[in-house]
Order: C-alpha cells, then structure tokens, then sequence
C-alpha cells in the first residue's frame, strides 16, 4: 500500500517553508549559471541562420519564455484545481505565486516575439492565431490576479479564481496547436522531437540550455514567492508567531 | 549582428529586466510580509505588557 505520510507532511505549511528556504538557493543560482551558458552559446557561439542570419538569435529568449507561459499556467491551473477539489491550503498559494510569475514571461514571450516580427515580417504585431492566443494568455493570468485582489475574504478569492484559471486551461491547446491548425505566419515547432529536431546541434544545446535555465528560475522564484504567502496565510498561527519571535531583529516577545 | 542588433540586444534586454523584475518583486513581498508580522507581534506583545 502506498505511503502518503511524505504528501501530508509536504502539503503542511511549517514544513513546506522550511523545505522552501531550503531548496531555494540551490536551484537560484543553477539557474542563472544555465541561462548566462545558455545566453553565451546562443548570442557568441551558435552559427547564423542561413535564412534570417542573426536575427534568429532572439530564439534563444523567445522560445524559452513562450514555452514557460504555457508550462506556469498548467501549473498554476493546477495548483487551483487541487486546492478547489481538496481544500489544500497551499494548493492555493502556489497558484497565486505563480501567477505574477507566468504573467511575466507571457509578456516578454510576446515583447520578444513582436522584435523577432518586424525584421522578418515586417511587422511587431499580426492578429495571427499564435500571437492572439498568446496575448489571450496575458489576459488570463492579469485576470486572475484581478480577480483575486478583488475580494477580500481569501477562501472566497482562493475559490473564484481557482475557477477561472481552470476555464483558462481550453487556451493551452490552442496556443500549441494554433500553427497546425490554422494558416499562420509563425512558424511551426523547432523541436518536436528530441531525436529529430528541425535545427542543428550547434544552435539547439543553447536553446535547451536556456529553457532548463528559465525552467530552473520559475522553480526558484515560485519557491521565494511561496514562502512569503505561506507566511501571509499562516500570520494567525503559532509556528509563525514563534518563527517571528525566533527570527526578529527587534526581538519581539 | 548583420543589421539585426537592435532587436536581438532589445529581445535579450527586455528578458533580463524581465528577470531582474521578478527578483526584486519577490524579495520585496518577503520583506513586507516580515515587516507586518513583527509589527504584528510588537503589538501583540505590547498590548499583553500593559493588561
């Protein structure tokens, strides 16, 4: 039979926040040491495209951050969903940590993307079905942050908004599909697959460097945020009141 | 750059405030939140000193 106790013991905020503090650290600073390698390769050792020359290079920020918006809002949604079905008070908080997060790197997929359009389209912006479904995505997670600064009650923000993201999943399919299934002006996927990606290996390990590096900084930035909101929600209870009086320069009693 | 330095340095520009941004939020929030509860505790505490 299974053993959930490690489950529970995650899910219990005191231990989830020192866990936090633990870990975060060692997945900061890997983080950036991948994307300052990943940033290197990308813009001094990887070669021209024969097409678009160096232009091609805002891949290299582009594609990890588009593919982080989606990754973050899967998160996010569900996170809510199981703190909508289990009551799992963390459940919640980690969806209202990633958000802000997600929201950021939507925004520099499509920054990026509008300065990766204007030289080879010849404009920032298209109402393509990629582009469109992706600023859609921003929508969605500044709604969701909107709606939960709208209440006050936190259970009642918790809940509303954990319905929200859940209804905002539908767009994720339809931004990964949006170049298959409509006529588009961007392109279709570079690496499908692993073992046959449609660009060489001098240019994909900096692009894999770099969506490991995003990847590894969304996981230390969610760890930072979730120990702040962790301590925002638990404000009431005893292990932070000893926490605080442990830890405070003022050395409150 | 081949005549594409300005978008490629913007993209990498953008991305690295971007990521700067994210830091700095965060630590702030932890900060504040520290700060609201040691005041909370400072009251707490000074209010059980009076009674």
């Amino acid at each position: 039979m299974l053993d959930w106790t490690w489950f529970h013991k995650l899910a219990s905020p005191p231990h989830f926040y020192r866990l936090a503090g633990f870990l975060s650290p060692w997945v900061f600073w890997p983080a950036l040491g991948t994307m300052v390698i990943g940033a290197y390769g990308g813009l001094v050792l990887a070669p021209p495209d024969y097409q678009q020359g160096d232009g091609f290079r805002i891949i290299y920020v582009h594609v990890p951050s588009a593919y982080l918006s989606t990754l973050i809002y899967a998160v996010m949604a569900s996170a809510a969903g199981i703190g909508l079905i289990w009551r799992i008070k963390l459940a919640h908080a980690v969806a209202a940590s990633a958000a802000p997060i997600g929201a950021s790197f939507t925004f520099v997929a499509l920054a990026t993307g509008m300065l990766w359009g204007k030289p080879m389209w010849g404009a920032y912006w298209a109402w393509d079905p990629r582009l469109t479904s992706e600023l859609i995505l921003l929508f969605l997670y500044l709604g969701y942050m909107s709606l939960r600064g709208a209440f006050e009650d936190l259970n009642k923000a918790d809940r509303a908004s954990a319905v929200l993201a859940l209804v905002g999943v539908v767009n994720l399919p339809i931004i990964h599909y949006s170049v298959i299934w409509w006529s588009s002006l961007h392109q279709g996927p570079s690496i499908k697959k692993l073992d046959s990606p449609s660009i060489t290996g001098d240019m994909l390990w900096p692009l894999l460097a770099m969506i490991l590096g995003f990847t590894l900084f969304f996981a230390a930035m969610l760890l930072f945020r979730l120990r702040a909101e962790v301590l925002d929600r638990e404000r009431n209870s005893r292990w932070v009141a000893d926490l605080v009086r442990e830890q405070s320069p003022l050395g409150v009693d | 750059m081949g005549g594409y330095a300005a978008f490629v340095w913007s993209a990498f520009g953008v991305t690295a405030v971007v990521i700067v941004v994210n830091i700095v939020s965060a630590r702030r929030r932890m900060r504040s939140v520290w700060q609201q509860l040691v005041l909370r505790a400072a009251r707490n505490s000074q209010r059980r000193t009076s009674q």
